[in-house]
């Protein structure tokens, strides 16, 4: 990461103590995760404040964590041990704040924030857990970014994520009459109803899917040592050393 | 007096000015807009969550079909944004020709606007002008990938393939006669770059004549100077990129001020807007096709000169070569294991954005570790363009409607994804 990005998470990290937490990146981005409580006086900020001047909302979207770092492998009915290799334990998202509330309960929902200053020519990316329980909620940030308006209906459309204060929630993709939420990890991806013209009724008519979902190539998630940080720049390891090799041939 | 009342009025989805399925909701006091409520997700196809449920390679395919007016671009972010997160160097060659398809994709997109733009509001010649031009593109396409318009050719690590040394020639017909043929045929008896070379020699030329049609044009102008004006905070505040963004006097590129691959060592300026109307977009993506010609060549005379790989040979994210594969085990094992289970890439984050002809296309996505993405993200630039269409047409004429939403460079494939 180069110096001043290094030096806009310093100041952000400063003003904004207590409300924001920095969330380590492997891609040189820089990351800032936001209490829920603090986000619209945080935003409010980011965006009017000399030094950060993030007058652009480039991208809002929702994220689904229900099934993070879970991978699909059915070691049941195959050999002994299965074929795995996959990773043990399953992996956790880089988190800044806690996700957890009172109750001990992991949030599940998140929303995610891409900033583009165009005077300062940074990016910024900032991410909220909303609390747990359904509906999922967040502050809208339309007040401050007009461009949220349409990104959060998406939001809501896919996600179910109740944005207060937004004056005009409703769906934006999905049909007329639509029930659920499509884009979260527990909605079937063949979807739950499909439509067909009756002629003997002389409409088209919704009834349930007739296909089985299927998975053709399970998810695996493996432990690869080259990328693990303190493997990575040892000689001859990593991806530095191969890759790099590669391309220079 | 007869009072006249304010009515609604359904403005698509099956209308040959709605570019594609957009259906607006107008609400009209005679013939002046009061308030414009696009639904749009007549295409939606859940591109995000499907690629969710394939391995990562296996997307590609779906980025070409997002913007499907300017399909390099879109598979060009979607790999940066897994190149960034496997940490993989694209071979300097493939980085060039990713160049060169980009801005050819931009012309590509430029003049499919152009034609259609034209269409809208009642210039019927710019559309086959624009056509006859965009076919020899769509040929550089088809000569590379094999398709003329999904062409799925970048991949993480570099391009599929190297540029070909032939290509598809016209063939003699009833309609044509040898002579002509020959004629059409000249430029296509060299190889791609030979071709490509010729055309940026004699596309300017055919620039000046779409100019010459629309911009001192008395109609055009009537039709688009003072028309859906934005002014520059606004542009910013509703999320505005690209010649939108930049027709609004905002001198904001991605190529020039994050620059991707090699656009750094390109030489291209950035046309700017004074008036944010739609007359000054126009002025802006003209010249932008003069710019990108511009890149083009340089591109093609630094791909003449330095012959190497355009894909890394790291075989955990890039198959081996088919004859590698039939004679050697390892090379064997790496082609079965992508092709059945495909390269697992580090859990982590990462956006990644190109300037594509629309605006700021960008890809986010998450990884959990597995070999397919966990969320991924499309943030199509027409998106919020779109969007700000209430707010631009309000007060206006019904058939100005028309204007602005040529002027926004409205893709569906993308809005809905």
């Amino acid at each position: 990461m180069n110096q001043a990005l290094e030096q806009l998470a310093e100041t952000i990290s400063g003003r904004c103590a207590g409300q924001v937490a920095r969330v380590e990146s492997r891609c040189g981005e820089l990351t800032f995760e936001v209490a829920p409580a603090g986000l619209l006086s945080v935003c409010q900020a980011l965006r009017d404040e000399a030094d950060w001047n993030f007058e652009q909302l480039i991208d809002l979207c929702g994220v689904d964590y229900a099934t993070y770092g879970q991978d699909e492998w059915n070691t049941d009915t195959a050999t002994f041990r299965g074929f795995s290799r996959g990773r043990e334990t399953p992996a956790e998202p880089a988190a800044g704040l806690a996700r957890q509330a009172g109750g001990g309960e992991q949030a599940r929902f998140a929303v995610v924030y891409h900033l583009l200053s165009v005077k300062h020519n940074r990016r910024l990316r900032l991410r909220t857990w909303c609390e747990p329980g359904e509906p999922p909620m967040v502050d809208s940030v339309i007040e401050i970014w007009k461009a949220a308006d349409w990104f959060e209906r998406e939001a809501f459309d896919l996600f179910g994520i109740l944005f207060r204060g937004h004056p005009d929630l409703r769906r934006l993709l999905t049909d007329y009459g639509f029930i659920g939420h499509p884009f979260r990890k527990d909605f079937p991806l063949s979807g739950n109803v499909e439509v067909r013209y009756d002629p003997a009724k002389g409409r088209v008519v919704y009834e349930p899917v007739s296909i089985e979902p299927r998975t053709l190539v399970p998810r695996v998630i493996r432990s690869d040592h080259r990328y693990e940080p303190a493997l990575k720049d040892a000689p001859g390891n990593g991806p530095g050393t191969w890759l790099r090799s590669a391309a220079i041939r | 007096m007869a009072e006249i009342r304010s009515y609604t009025m359904n403005f698509g989805p099956q209308h040959p000015a709605a570019h594609g399925v957009l259906r607006l909701v107008l609400e009209m006091d005679g013939e002046v807009v009061q308030k414009a409520d696009p639904h749009i997700g007549l295409l939606h196809r859940a591109t995000e969550k499907l690629a969710e449920s394939k391995p990562y390679n296996q997307s590609i395919g779906y980025m070409d079909r997002l913007d499907y007016v300017s399909m390099m671009c879109n598979e060009h972010a979607y790999c940066l944004a897994i190149e960034k997160l496997l940490g993989v160097q694209v071979p300097e060659r493939a980085q060039y020709i990713r160049v060169m398809f980009d801005e050819i994709t931009r012309i590509l997109n430029h003049l499919m606007w152009l034609g259609a733009h034209g269409l809208d509001i009642g210039a019927m010649t710019m559309f086959l002008y624009c056509f006859r031009e965009r076919e020899d593109l769509m040929d550089c396409y088809e000569a590379v990938s094999g398709t003329r318009m999904h062409a799925t050719y970048y991949r993480p690590g570099g391009v599929y393939r190297d540029l070909p040394d032939t290509l598809p020639k016209y063939q003699p017909s009833r309609f044509r006669s040898a002579k002509e043929i020959n004629r059409l045929n000249e430029a296509r008896s060299g190889s791609l770059l030979d071709f490509i070379d010729d055309f940026t020699a004699r596309f300017p030329a055919a620039i000046d004549e779409y100019e010459t049609l629309l911009t001192d044009n008395r109609i055009w102008k009537q039709r688009t100077v003072n028309i859906g004006v934005v002014t520059p905070e606004r542009a910013l505040n509703l999320g505005f990129t690209g010649p939108v963004l930049r027709g609004s006097g905002i001198a904001w590129d991605l190529r020039k001020k994050q620059p991707y691959e090699v656009y750094d060592r390109m030489d291209f300026d950035i046309p700017v807007g004074m008036n944010g109307d739609c007359y000054d977009r126009y002025l802006v993506r003209v010249e932008e096709l003069r710019q990108s010609n511009r890149i083009v060549k340089q591109c093609v005379d630094w791909l003449q000169q330095n012959p190497g790989p355009v894909m890394i040979d790291d075989h955990k994210v890039v198959p081996p070569r088919r004859e590698e594969m039939k004679g050697d085990m390892e090379s064997l094992i790496h082609h079965f294991k992508l092709f059945t289970e495909g390269y697992c890439v580090p859990a982590g984050e990462s956006y990644a954005a190109v300037e594509a002809p629309k605006g700021e296309f960008g890809i986010y996505l998450v990884s959990d570790g597995a070999n397919k993405p966990y969320r991924l993200k499309c943030r199509a630039p027409g998106f919020p363009h779109l969007a700000a269409l209430e707010e631009m047409t309000t007060g206006h004429m019904l058939a100005d409607v028309v204007a602005v939403i040529g002027t926004l460079d409205i893709v569906f494939g993308e809005i809905d994804r």
